[in-house]
């Protein structure tokens, strides 16, 4: 395991480097010598937390992972203080031990940082092995048919490429997202019935839709014109066309207004 | 030309096998050995067999590598050979090591599942085992946000040299040892639970440590 050493104030402090939080906890309980199936739920959770302490105070970054472990520690420990669930007494079965799922995890995680310690030795084995090595397969230029071009020429055809490339400004295109508020939707809407014809299709709202959003407001829009009653939405026959037409109320309104 | 190496009695086929597998830097499986040598499959695994006692008086080896064969040196002259020319590949690091243990042995897997066991987010990580090859993604599980699953390549068999996934031991039989090693205290489950209760009833909540305590300095 890697130890880095790290001064700070004219101390130095030195902090084995751990994978993540089930590394960390597996060391502390080989460290104090622990029973894996019966962590002692208090002490380990102080002592974890008085690692990630030290990693804070020492401006190391402290993952989001350390963190969610700390809250899973003292989530075990207050449920480990609690009474037993009386009415898991009238079964037979034991209660279930707060600590168990992190128990199966660390057992897990043991497991495969044994199989990675394994991988490890493989490739290092591996690499005492060497096999054919890549060759060089000479190509035969002389079946490439180069007549009358030499390299040269190639040469000057590939600045001539790259002078004319360099010389023009680069081309820029400016790609802009039309916002479009519902507000502004409605009074395009608005100002189509009533000003166009005696009676628009609905269809043709959306000619203007560009994207689903768009769509989606015009909708919208079309919906709020109707709850303000100035338009009228009619429908003549099942699955037929949908017609918008203006209130007459609301055209009387606007000119007063 | 077929009916040509057909003809080819067997004592050369070993021979043509050979030079098949000298020329590539990668393990040939034994379809592409047979369809290269225009013979059965059942010829070529006889040659292959042979080959691999006649070269043990040598320098080189013939392993059974990814479900193919390939010539290699032999690993101890690999001091030797490290003269002429470095190993390409490069060493894995811990995470991508623990990382790719998961990989394996629970594939198909998803990212999230292998940053379950291994407690950390595995980004990173994943990223360089797909640009190395060894991983890859291998469909979608059929879950709330179909997320991608992943698998081991045939270049994760040749990185380690094993010939196949079966190679792996069974994850049960890791870390025993060291299992049983964090558990040698279990007799003394009974004081904890009693050391439990007694920090029920306590009004100090500060006192749990201290039975607690005792626990651990029993080691």
């Amino acid at each position: 395991m890697k130890i880095p050493t790290i001064k700070k104030n004219g101390y130095q402090i030195v902090l084995p480097i751990f994978e993540g939080p089930l590394d960390l906890l597996l060391h502390l309980i080989r460290e104090n010598k622990i029973d894996i199936y019966d962590i002692p739920i208090v002490a380990v959770t102080d002592q974890y937390l008085t690692y990630i302490t030290v990693m804070e105070s020492l401006d190391l970054d402290v993952a989001g992972e350390f963190l969610v472990m700390a809250a899973t520690l003292l989530e075990i420990k207050s449920r480990m203080l609690l009474p037993p669930d009386p009415k898991a007494d009238d079964d037979d079965e034991e209660p279930i031990d707060p600590r168990k799922e992190l128990v199966d995890r660390l057992i897990e995680y043991q497991r495969y940082k044994e199989a990675a310690e394994l991988f490890g030795n493989w490739e290092i084995d591996r690499m005492k092995v060497f096999p054919g090595a890549e060759r060089d397969i000479e190509i035969d230029y002389s079946a490439v048919m180069m007549k009358n071009v030499t390299p040269v020429d190639l040469l000057e055809a590939l600045k001539k490429i790259l002078a004319e490339v360099s010389d023009g400004e680069e081309e820029v295109t400016t790609l802009t997202r039309r916002k479009v508020s519902l507000r502004i939707r409605m009074t395009e809407v608005w100002r189509r019935v009533k000003n166009g014809p005696q009676l628009v299709l609905f269809e043709e709202l959306f000619d203007e839709a560009r994207d689903r959003t768009e769509v989606v407001i015009t909708f919208l829009a079309i919906l709020e014109l109707l709850k303000l009653h100035r338009i009228e939405v009619r429908q003549d026959d099942v699955f037929g066309r949908i017609e918008i037409l203006r209130m007459e109320e609301a055209m009387e309104k606007e000119e007063d207004e | 030309m077929s009916n040509e190496i057909n003809e080819i009695i067997y004592g050369s086929l070993k021979n043509i096998v050979q030079c098949m597998l000298f020329v590539s830097t990668e393990p040939l499986s034994v379809a592409t050995l047979a369809a290269a040598a225009g013979v059965d499959e059942c010829s070529i695994e006889e040659a292959v067999h042979e080959l691999i006692l006649d070269i043990g008086q040598s320098g080189l080896q013939v392993s059974r590598i990814a479900g193919g064969y390939q010539m290699c040196t032999r690993a101890e002259f690999h001091e030797i050979c490290q003269k002429i020319l470095v190993p390409q590949n490069q060493k894995l690091s811990r995470p991508a090591l623990e990382t790719l243990a998961v990989v394996a042995y629970r594939q198909p897997v998803t990212q999230p599942e292998i940053e379950a066991i291994r407690g950390v987010s595995v980004d990173g990580v994943m990223k360089t085992l797909m640009n190395r090859g060894l991983v890859r993604e291998c469909g979608r599980k059929q879950t709330a946000g179909r997320p991608i699953l992943y698998g081991t390549t045939p270049k994760f068999l040749e990185h380690l040299g094993l010939s196949d996934l079966a190679d792996l031991p069974d994850i049960d039989s890791l870390a025993v040892e060291k299992i049983e090693e964090m558990q040698a205290q279990q007799e003394l489950f009974a004081n904890a639970e009693i050391a439990v209760k007694m920090s029920q009833s306590s009004e100090e909540p500060e006192s749990a440590g201290a039975p607690v305590g005792k626990v651990t300095s029993h080691g």
